[in-house]
């Protein structure tokens, strides 16, 4: 009895979890999103067709999070290298470049970074992807070395005092102690690439964007509804998820 | 055993082997009979003309020589000039090059910058950084340096030597437009700024006094501030149309400026709140303790003590709140918003890659104008305060 | 055994340490002090190859480290300095396994030896076992990173002003500790401080240095006694000179063997004399009745004594 209440303690806390919450709905919105079309016809009684069935919400929330992903994952893996190179002594000279570059291309509005893909690489979603890429990498590089810089001195003494190579001070100390804060830019990236994804269904990427610029064009507004409600969700779960793993990140500095 | 490098900035080497594999290899410009079809490449060499066009190569060759020089204020300040310079010609020169194109062919010919002018440009512009940076400048003079070299490259515009290029024969095409768009945008960002501030930092001093609000506050606005712009219009529009429809006497309207002003004011009271708590929360105890014992009011230890110590955060989070609005401005050119987002999107509704350029470079320029101003505005507040 | 052999690094524009050759003995607990930038941290960090001398060679047990594996030398010795740098993510078990891992021991022997180095430090396995840093005080930090360094049973110990930023309780229980420690590991000490107290208080031999160069190296009563220029009298402290001799020298060396003509609870004969006047004083006494370290009667501490110098 007493084992089996702190399951259901355990299991009544998972699900009121927000995160889960939110996935919950995120699920329902996508799946079930077709099921609601009795409610948008009464809702909008002058539109011929009240929901988008150009795609399936299913393949479309998938290609979105294709796109955020790949590039996401591009720039974490290229982010945290250079952020890496530019904090050792061999890139160093690097670093001041870097951060300039980082910090002036964050002031460039993501929607126009997307824009001046197109002229330069042509239409559909590897500009998309690039230019998803390119934004991502501004945060990441920044939180990386912010991150790297933040290890105290002490610490990195000491590891090298006991006789840690430079390869294990950067593996088991230095990227541990910089996680929460590396974490933190991939989040800002994330967030960023998840609403700039959904623009990107202007320049040809199939994304949950779709809906909503099809709905603006073509004065339906039941499509922006249906797009913009699961992009939001996708959104927010997202961000709760990233919440969780800072929270992980740092589990060390509680208790 | 006293080692003596040969490089002393491989910043500038590379940069330089940038320029000179970008000058070789990539299309300098492209050349297309009309809007509507992609050109065929011009390369930087076949735009060397006249003397005066090898001379824009100089400042180039002054990088690559950065990195074998001893390093001083005096290289450091050539190589700032030079990227500057290299920036500035290669603009010019892409302009002249245009003319002659333009010269021998059909009215409607094009010519637009290439994959060559590109990187050059940005390898020239980040030289400029890298120099300003090893001077060392305070902030104010590094955006003069930025300043300078935007300044140089308007007077290009204004002497026309730049007309023929595409984007600009696009500019002449809609001039009207274009001048309507950028008022227009401006006046969203301006119109968002007003509720923002009048709610924002009332909201933001209250957060830090009381701490339940604070709780109370920040995950709203955190949510807010996740969920993507294209989304939020969206979800604006069935009730604001909704309300239209209820009050027609009102103006509100689920699509056009209205909207677009809510939707960003939503986006733009985070980082002022934000950092109208974090400045006030900046305030050290002991001054506010020291302000209460010499016998301030409450009234005078905000206005005299607390606001002004807090000023720079709070300026940090206007420049943070004027950045992001000037790009989410143009994603409200989706709604009908207007706004040099609505030249972009035309353009790239219509295939038409000159207009995206002419909706987009304006922002990311309003954007950085708008970043530098405020950066200067807080520097020179630092200086006055140390 | 570390050996210096005219050893010379030189930080652009000044020389930290200028020719200083220096044997430090297998087992001794050898004190580096001298005032700020004498060029003593750089000295101990050369030691371990943290710095790299210019000119010179260091040896251990005979061998010349410059032809040894950095990360190899340093797992041999222990280091502590001032700030401890504990690893704030680890739990205060991984702190001091950190080089028996890197060792690869096998995972028992590192649990022992763990449990061997709590109780060494007076740490409480069952609360701290698993606790991390930021849940310690200061002084409990600088225990585990006095065990973290003694993990892998170092020959030497280096040890960088590791007391330095506690509370002064806490250092002295910890001086205490690594005086207890030294006399049951025999490890070798090469100890940074700029406290001549703590100095004369630990040490086996102490090297004075001044502006990159070894001023005195001897013992604490050599120092005492005879110091060589004014630096080393300015580290000793002019006016308290008697003191700092008191704290050094033991009832032992002054006792008289006589039976008779003392009362009171007795005095160890290894109980520094600094000590036995405030026992008098507060006995309003004169003499003590002293004991050797089998409790034996060792004889009577006459305060007269204790003042001859």
């Amino acid at each position: 009895m007493r084992a089996g209440s702190t399951t259901l303690r355990w299991r009544m806390a998972f699900l009121t979890d927000r995160l889960t919450l939110a996935v919950a709905v995120l699920v329902a919105l996508v799946l079930g999103m077709p099921l609601l079309k009795p409610l948008f016809a009464a809702a909008f009684p002058t539109l011929d067709r009240p929901l988008y069935e150009a795609d399936s919400f299913l393949t479309l929330t998938l290609d979105h999070l294709a796109l955020v992903g790949l590039s996401s994952l591009t720039a974490v893996v290229a982010g945290c290298a250079a952020g890496i190179f530019v904090t050792r002594p061999s890139g160093a000279e690097f670093r001041g470049i870097l951060e300039a570059v980082a910090a002036m291309g964050q002031t460039f509005p993501p929607v126009a970074v997307l824009a001046v893909a197109v002229p330069v690489m042509g239409f559909g979603a590897q500009p998309a992807l690039i230019a998803l890429t390119l934004y991502a990498l501004l945060p990441i590089v920044e939180n990386t070395v912010a991150g790297l810089e933040g290890v105290p001195e002490s610490v990195l003494e000491s590891a090298r005092g006991l006789g840690m190579g430079p390869v294990e001070r950067l593996f088991r100390v230095e990227l541990p102690l910089a996680a929460p804060v590396i974490l933190a830019g991939v989040r800002t990236a994330v967030v960023i690439n998840v609403g700039t994804a959904a623009i990107a269904s202007t320049v040809g990427a199939k994304t949950l964007g779709l809906p909503i610029i099809v709905g603006l064009n073509g004065s339906n507004q039941a499509y922006v509804i249906q797009g913009a409600v699961i992009v939001a969700a996708l959104a927010v779960v997202l961000d709760f998820g990233f919440d969780r793993l800072a929270a992980l990140s740092v589990r060390w500095r509680r208790g | 055993m006293p080692h003596r490098p040969i490089l002393h900035n491989r910043v500038a080497l590379l940069l330089a082997a940038a320029i000179a594999a970008a000058a070789l290899t990539l299309p300098f410009l492209g050349f297309a009979p009309n809007r509507l079809l992609s050109g065929r490449p011009v390369a930087l060499w076949a735009a060397l003309v006249g003397p005066l066009d090898w001379l824009v190569l100089l400042p180039g060759v002054v990088v690559l020589a950065v990195p074998f020089l001893r390093p001083g204020r005096a290289v450091s300040a050539a190589y700032v000039a030079a990227g500057v310079l290299l920036a500035v010609g290669l603009v010019w020169l892409a302009g002249a090059q245009a003319a002659r194109l333009a010269a021998n062919a059909a009215p409607a010919a094009r010519t637009s910058f290439g994959a060559g002018f590109w990187v050059m440009e940005a390898a020239a512009l980040l030289a400029a950084m890298d120099g300003v940076r090893r001077l060392g400048l305070a902030p104010a003079w590094r955006i003069a340096v930025g300043a300078a070299a935007a300044a140089l490259i308007g007077l290009l515009l204004a002497s026309g030597r730049l007309d023929q290029l595409s984007i600009l024969r696009e500019y002449a095409n809609q001039r009207d437009v274009f001048a309507a768009a950028v008022a227009r945008h401006a006046v969203l960002v301006a119109a968002a700024l007003v509720p923002t501030l009048l709610i924002g930092v009332p909201l933001g001093v209250l957060a830090q006094r009381v701490p339940r609000v604070r709780r109370a506050v920040f995950p709203v606005l955190n949510v807010v501030q996740t969920v993507p712009s294209i989304a939020l219009f969206g979800l604006l529009l069935a009730p604001l149309s909704a309300l239209a429809n209820a009050l027609p006497g009102l103006g509100i309207a689920g699509v056009g400026p209205v909207p677009a002003v809510i939707a960003l004011t939503f986006y733009s009271l985070l980082p002022i709140v934000r950092n109208t708590v974090e400045g006030l929360d900046g305030v050290p105890a002991a001054v506010r303790e020291a302000a209460r014992g010499m016998g301030m009011t409450k009234r005078q230890i905000f206005w005299k003590v607390e606001v002004p110590l807090a000023l720079p955060v709070f300026l940090s989070g206007l420049r943070i709140t004027l950045v992001q609005a000037v790009g989410l401005a143009a994603v409200a050119a989706l709604i009908g918003a207007g706004g040099l987002g609505a030249i972009m999107f035309q353009g790239l509704f219509a295939n038409a890659l000159d207009l995206v350029l002419l909706g987009a470079v304006p922002v990311i320029v309003l954007a950085v104008a708008v970043d530098a101003a405020l950066k200067l505005a807080v520097s020179l507040l630092g200086r006055r305060a140390a | 055994m570390i050996t210096f052999d005219r050893v010379t690094k030189r930080f652009e524009p000044w020389t930290a340490v200028d020719g200083v050759s220096l044997t430090v003995e297998a087992g001794e607990f050898c004190v580096l002090i001298g005032p700020s930038g004498s060029g003593k941290s750089t000295l101990m960090k050369m030691t371990n190859r943290l710095i790299v001398p210019e000119e010179g060679t260091i040896r251990v047990d005979g061998e010349d480290i410059a032809t040894l594996r950095p990360e190899d030398l340093r797992r041999r010795m222990g280091y502590v300095i001032q700030n401890v740098g504990l690893f704030p993510h680890w739990t205060v078990e991984r702190n001091i396994a950190t080089v028996p891992t890197l060792l690869g021991w096998p995972k028992a022997r590192v649990r022992d030896r763990v449990s061997d180095l709590l109780d060494l430090l007076k740490l409480d396995a069952r609360r701290f076992r698993d606790a991390y840093p930021h849940q310690l005080s200061g002084g409990q930090q600088q225990r585990v990173g006095v065990a973290r360094a003694l993990a892998a049973e170092p020959a030497i110990l280096l040890m960088d002003e590791p007391f330095s930023a506690l509370d002064p309780i806490t250092r002295g229980a910890l001086q205490a500790e690594m005086t207890a420690i030294h006399k049951a590991t025999g490890t070798t000490i090469v100890f940074v401080t700029h406290d001549m107290d703590e100095a004369l208080k630990l040490a086996n031999r102490i090297a004075v240095l001044d502006h990159g160069r070894l001023v005195q190296f001897g013992t604490p009563l050599d120092i005492l006694h005879h110091p060589a220029n004014d630096t080393v009298r300015d580290l000793i402290g002019r006016e308290d000179w008697g003191l700092k001799l008191l704290a050094v020298e033991t009832v032992g060396q002054r006792v008289r063997p006589e039976e008779d003509g003392a009362i009171g609870a007795p005095l160890p004969a290894d109980a520094p004399l600094r000590q036995a006047i405030a026992e008098m004083v507060a006995r309003g006494t004169d003499r003590l009745p002293v004991v050797d370290a089998g409790g034996r009667p060792a004889g009577v501490l006459h305060l007269s004594d204790v003042v001859r110098s």
